[in-house]
């Protein structure tokens, strides 16, 4: 899980430096940054698995297709569990279920965040009171220990539900982030000259505030993603996945109740475990990457 | 400063608030009635045996009196530091459960945490700017930092309790002990705390690393280290004012992630049956023990307050700002 800072992981755009008005500069230094390209390609391979395996796998993930306790072999490229299921089969899955909680959630917390924040942001004065004590009192309670009481009085539980849950829940730093960038904004004469004309905040707060800060708005969206699938994957393991279907999370959560360490079923708990890793690692790498792309001034000289 | 800790106090009351109330609705307000559910979970056919369970689990809950009642006396009970009987632990009541487990939890949390926080910003401010040492320590804080805590437990329990055999892989302390002060009991606690504290300790390093060398990098580019440069002073004075710098918002970092370093800790607990807090949730949720689970929940999020609290009053010690009312926490 991810222990960064979530507010000093990626540097604020400068209020001074205009963006990037010219899409042809970032693309070039995009397509030069090692970090991005590592980390994109990485989150693409597995979206493909998770895209195009469910389709390729001859099995149901939870079905008993095999012998049990089976090692690697051609038949079954990542051997089977304790009851014969087909481990690869759950892997593909579960990596498409990752990706469906680290959109939705991440998508989520994104879109509340960011409303929060530029509300309070642009507002300011009694709205902004409010939203930021709200913030702060979310900030400070401990997400997981919520979501472990809310998933326990559900009864059946579904990937759509937990993201839900999730991304009501983890919105607050990337609020306090979008604030604090707006309160920089919403004085500038631009912003001024708009309100002088008469346009309606929510129309300035879209076209005028929000496009001075797409880059960061798209980086946050990008944490939120992987700290999500982190998430869900601890909730999972508890045993307080979806129920009706399987993920990275359960894949670990089986293997550590059904006595995978003891019998030495590597094939059963290594394989989840490196997916999550590199996805999450994957897609912070690539952040940094993009960070570089737009911020001129953490580029290599 | 008076300002600054009163309004650190209201956020945390409000947030305890927030939380008992949020406590107090998931049972009463969720989809699905649970005292139907413990019910029927409990499997038995008796009619009369199964009046008698709703008629005992709706007295629990209060369910008879009015809504309003029901909330103020949750609250007494609370105050009173009754948090109702352990369903799982039967007839132990639910604080009882929790203050046997806390001292694991606590053992476990406190040293890996603040271990982690330390090793991880000197490796960081270790790292800034050296080409070679960042280039080793950046890859390696960022796979850290994508592990799922069970994962990295699972692996380490797997490798030294497991194949090698080294090192016990369940429990608090040795099955063939009984507590008591002897050295072999000490030995036995410490050789099971050893691999969940180190699980805990590599995931949380890479974070604080990784923040560390970013801070350090941005205070460097400061004017006043430019200065310092242009005066002539050396480097390790330089990276002396800009570590004591840069290590202001790794302590407000601290405190904001503290609630993933107890989420990750209770994970970390399940994989090597601790018997902690974590060990306790995972009983809790396995036996349909609500009490057990929202007084557990009330307990993390009393313990998260309370650190925080600590780190606030670290903060106002490190920070000169902060006593002399200006602005400077940012949480």
């Amino acid at each position: 899980m991810t222990t960064t800072d979530p507010i000093t992981a990626i540097t604020a755009p400068d209020p001074d430096t205009p963006p990037i008005s010219n899409r042809r500069e970032a693309l070039y230094f995009a397509v030069r940054n090692g970090k991005l390209l590592v980390g994109v390609g990485i989150v693409t391979i597995f979206l493909l698995i998770g895209i195009v395996g469910p389709f390729l796998v001859k099995s149901p993930p939870m079905e008993y297709v095999g012998q049990p306790m089976m090692p690697p072999d051609g038949e079954y490229w990542l051997g089977t569990t304790t009851f014969g299921q087909d481990v690869l089969a759950q892997f593909v899955y579960g990596v498409r279920s990752a990706f469906v909680v680290g959109v939705l959630a991440g998508g989520l917390a994104a879109l509340i965040g960011m409303v929060i924040g530029f509300v309070a942001g642009y507002r300011g004065g009694l709205v902004d009171e409010i939203l930021n004590m709200l913030t702060n009192v979310v900030l400070v309670i401990p997400t997981l220990a919520v979501l472990l009481i809310i998933n326990a009085y559900l009864g059946v539980r579904s990937v759509g539900m937990q993201s839900l849950f999730i991304g009501l829940t983890s919105w607050p730093w990337v609020a306090r982030a979008i604030r604090a960038q707006t309160f920089s904004l919403r004085s500038r004469d631009f912003v001024d000259l708009a309100r002088l004309s008469g346009v309606r905040t929510g129309r300035i707060i879209l076209r005028e505030i929000a496009p001075n800060m797409s880059s960061y708005l798209f980086m946050t969206f990008i944490l939120l993603f992987g700290s999500s699938i982190l998430i869900a994957s601890s909730l999972d393991f508890i045993g307080l996945g979806p129920t009706d279907g399987v993920s990275l999370g359960v894949m670990l959560n089986h293997a550590n109740q059904w006595s995978a360490l003891p019998l030495g079923l590597w094939w059963w708990f290594i394989p989840p475990g490196v997916a999550i890793t590199a996805i999450v690692g994957a897609l912070y790498v690539a952040n940094v990457g993009l960070d570089e792309v737009f911020n001129p001034k953490l580029r290599e000289l | 400063m008076r300002q600054y800790f009163g309004r650190k106090l209201l956020i945390y009351g409000l947030t305890f608030f927030v939380a008992v109330t949020v406590n107090w609705m998931i049972p009463r307000f969720m989809p699905g009635d649970p005292v139907a559910s413990m019910v029927a979970r409990a499997r038995i056919s008796d009619p009369e045996a199964v009046a008698a369970m709703q008629q005992y689990y709706s007295n629990l809950f209060g369910f008879d009196q009015p809504i309003l009642a029901q909330y103020f006396n949750f609250w007494g009970a609370l105050f009173a530091g009754n948090f109702g009987i352990s369903i799982w632990a039967y007839p132990l009541p639910v604080s009882e459960v929790i203050m046997d487990a806390v001292p694991y939890s606590l053992g476990l949390l406190i040293p890996s945490i603040l271990l982690s926080w330390f090793v991880g910003n000197w490796a960081g401010a270790l790292a800034a700017r050296r080409k070679i040492l960042d280039n080793t320590v950046l890859p390696v804080g960022y796979v850290l930092t994508a592990m799922p805590y069970m994962w990295i437990a699972i692996l380490l329990c797997w490798g030294f309790g497991v194949v090698f055999q080294v090192l016990p892989v369940a429990g608090g302390y040795s099955f063939a002990l009984q507590p008591d002060l002897s050295w072999e009991f000490v030995w036995s606690l410490f050789q099971h705390w050893l691999l969940p504290f180190v699980s805990l300790f590599l995931v949380a390093l890479g974070g604080w690393a990784i923040g560390m060398r970013n801070m350090i990098i941005y205070e460097l580019e400061a004017d006043y280290s430019n200065y310092l440069a242009a005066l002539g002073a050396p480097h390790r004075l330089i990276r002396r004012y800009a570590f004591r710098n840069a290590v202001l918002p790794q302590i407000t970092g601290l405190a904001l992630q503290l609630g993933v370093l107890v989420a990750g800790a209770l994970v970390t607990e399940i994989v090597f049956s601790y018997p902690g807090l974590g060990s306790l949730i995972l009983k809790a949720i396995q036996n349909q023990d609500f009490f057990l689970l929202q007084g557990t929940f009330l307990f993390i999020v009393l313990g998260v307050l309370i650190a925080n609290f600590v780190i606030d009053v670290v903060y106002v010690i490190v920070d000169p700002r902060t006593r002399a009312g200006m602005a400077g926490a940012t949480t």
